[in-house]
């Protein structure tokens, strides 16, 4: 990926990030999320993720954004726009995340390990090829093309099987709690 | 040239925001949404650093089952936790988290 996309995504991310926090207006803020996500899944496709960053659009941008603004619009929550800014909270929040961004900056300066860019680590096919086992992700190896969803589909039901019917239980747990949670009591 | 640190130092931001979002605003929903911005932060080392990993001439794939199961355990959490923001609107009338700050019993 050219670095100027790189920079134009994360400008993108980090901007409508900020309009999250500063917008007074739900909705606002709502759809300056999907943005940001749109444009982290951006990012994540340029790191070779073209599975995680479909479903970050599906799931994330899609599925449960529609959910909040759903919800932002069944409590019409208009009267919260004139409350007032509590000054302490500003300054403590901004405070809170600058020192945690000086760490940070000065952690990854030391970082020697992350000074690699994506050229000094590509991805080897030949290699891959000979180590898979799944026929369709050989060839596909074999003709220079990374077949990314395949591949996060086999590690996820030959190495973590037990773990995606455990998703799968916690998803329906969470089902039945919302569909308890939310039904009006009846006498 | 992006490197690696690049693509952390964009995620440690997007934290950060999240973070100071969570601090300042009094909406319980931005609050949520705050939330959500942070675990997506979360997830773009997550991915940043299986992409740099390179195991086998591939990614390291356990990193993106993980971000995987991150990005289902959220979209749980978001249902039953926007069902806890309903069923706080009925009893309080507000999406203020200075509504909630008494306890009852």
């Amino acid at each position: 990926m050219p670095s100027a996309l790189f920079y134009f995504f994360s400008a993108i991310t980090l901007i409508f990030g900020v309009m999250v926090v500063v917008c007074r207006n739900p909705v606002a803020s709502a759809l300056s999320l999907v943005v940001s996500f749109a444009g982290l899944a951006a990012l994540f496709i340029s790191l070779d993720a073209y599975f995680i960053g479909t479903i970050q659009i599906l799931v994330y941008a899609g599925a449960v954004m529609v959910l909040f603004l759903f919800i932002i619009m069944l409590l019409d929550i208009k009267a919260e726009e004139h409350g007032k800014v509590n000054a302490l909270a500003v300054f403590g929040g901004i405070t809170l995340a600058l020192v945690f961004i000086v760490q940070l900056a000065v952690i990854l300066g030391k970082h020697d390990a992350g000074s690699k860019t994506l050229k000094d680590v590509p991805v080897q096919f030949e290699a891959a090829a000979k180590t898979q086992k799944v026929e369709t992700i050989k060839t596909d190896l074999q003709n220079g093309e990374l077949p990314d969803t395949k591949l996060v589909g086999v590690t996820l039901f030959h190495r973590y099987g037990y773990q995606i019917q455990l998703i799968g239980a916690l998803l329906l747990v969470g089902t039945i709690g919302v569909v308890i949670m939310s039904k009006r009591e009846v006498n | 040239m992006i490197t690696l640190n690049h693509y952390l130092f964009v995620a440690g931001l997007l934290f950060a925001t999240g973070l100071a979002g969570v601090v300042v605003r009094r909406n319980i929903i931005t609050i949520y949404m705050c939330l959500e911005m942070m675990l997506s932060a979360a997830n773009l080392t997550l991915v940043a650093f299986s992409r740099f990993h390179i195991t086998d001439g591939l990614p390291d794939y356990n990193a993106q089952a993980l971000v995987f199961f991150t990005i289902t355990v959220a979209a749980a959490e978001v249902a039953v936790g926007l069902a806890i923001i309903v069923a706080l609107y009925r009893t309080k009338h507000s999406v203020n988290v200075g509504a909630v700050e008494k306890m009852k019993g």
